[in-house]
């Protein structure tokens, strides 16, 4: 393989997992319910995103054809992860806005 | 008889461009069931699959969905500063955005769209006062968050769908 598109592959990769990681740091360190939701919708954001187009350049370059398929599960993140939010801080403004479990 | 033989167009083709990202165009004959689902997927779902609107301006939308990457590249790595920093000086609101879309597929557009732009989440869609309910990680100014919304995401919207 290339050692541009090794380089290329690597920082994806580490970009996506520095942001899963501070998605979760925001899980952890954050104080109330609503606040902690904004951590898992970044890392799915960018922490998959970069994960996933590391995977497609990866397999593009060493694999004879395009690997698209990646897009794919991008695309059904980005719809979905938005969905499961609002669900996630409806069933808390159900309980409560400060989202505290009595 | 087009209609009939293609009920959704749109949908059809999404299904078929799917279908070859999802098998990566291997062969002949995989491309030939996708076209075979993208034709008759419709006919299964169109009772229950609800009228979405026509994006009367494509080029707006392209231009739309690069901002909205860039937007994201930017909202996330601002949110993690925030994350790793003194957490307690944070002002998270909640901030009522009132809507001047009237069209339920366009709102839960831009509600999808607010929710994926990190500091922000979409909490609910009020239909009957038109109101997006926005949760903020951290708004000091509620009035700049609601201006910022409209004009970043609703403006576009409104033309792209021309709702």
């Amino acid at each position: 393989m290339n050692p541009a598109v090794e380089f290329l592959v690597a920082s994806l990769i580490l970009l996506g997992a520095l942001f899963a990681l501070l998605g979760s740091v925001g899980l952890a360190r954050l104080p109330d319910f609503f606040t902690r939701l904004h951590g898992p919708t970044k890392a799915t954001t960018l922490g998959v995103g970069a994960t996933v187009l590391a995977s497609a350049v990866f397999f593009t370059a060493t694999q004879p054809g395009l690997s698209l398929h990646e897009i794919a599960v991008m695309v059904f993140l980005f719809i979905t992860a938005p969905v499961s939010a609002h669900l996630l801080a409806k069933a808390a403004l159900h309980r409560g806005k400060d989202g505290s479990n009595d | 008889m087009m209609r009939r033989l293609l009920p959704r167009p749109g949908l059809s083709v999404a299904l078929f461009l799917l279908w070859a990202v999802l098998t990566n165009a291997a062969s002949f004959a995989t491309l030939l069931l996708g076209a075979l689902l993208a034709l008759l997927l419709p006919f299964i779902v169109s009772p229950f699959w609800p009228d979405a609107l026509r994006v009367s301006r494509p080029g707006v939308a392209v231009k739309f969905a690069a901002r909205i990457g860039w937007d994201m590249l930017l909202a996330n790595w601002a949110v993690a500063r925030r994350v790793v920093g003194p957490v307690a000086k944070l002002h998270p609101a909640f901030v009522e955005v009132p809507l001047d879309l009237r069209d339920p597929f366009a709102a839960t557009v831009l509600g999808s769209i607010v929710s994926l732009t990190p500091g922000t989440v979409s909490i609910d869609v009020d239909r009957e006062r038109w109101v997006l309910q926005v949760h903020a990680l951290d708004a000091p100014d509620p009035e700049m968050l609601v201006q910022q919304i409209k004009q970043h995401y609703e403006q576009p919207i409104k033309e792209i769908f021309r709702c």
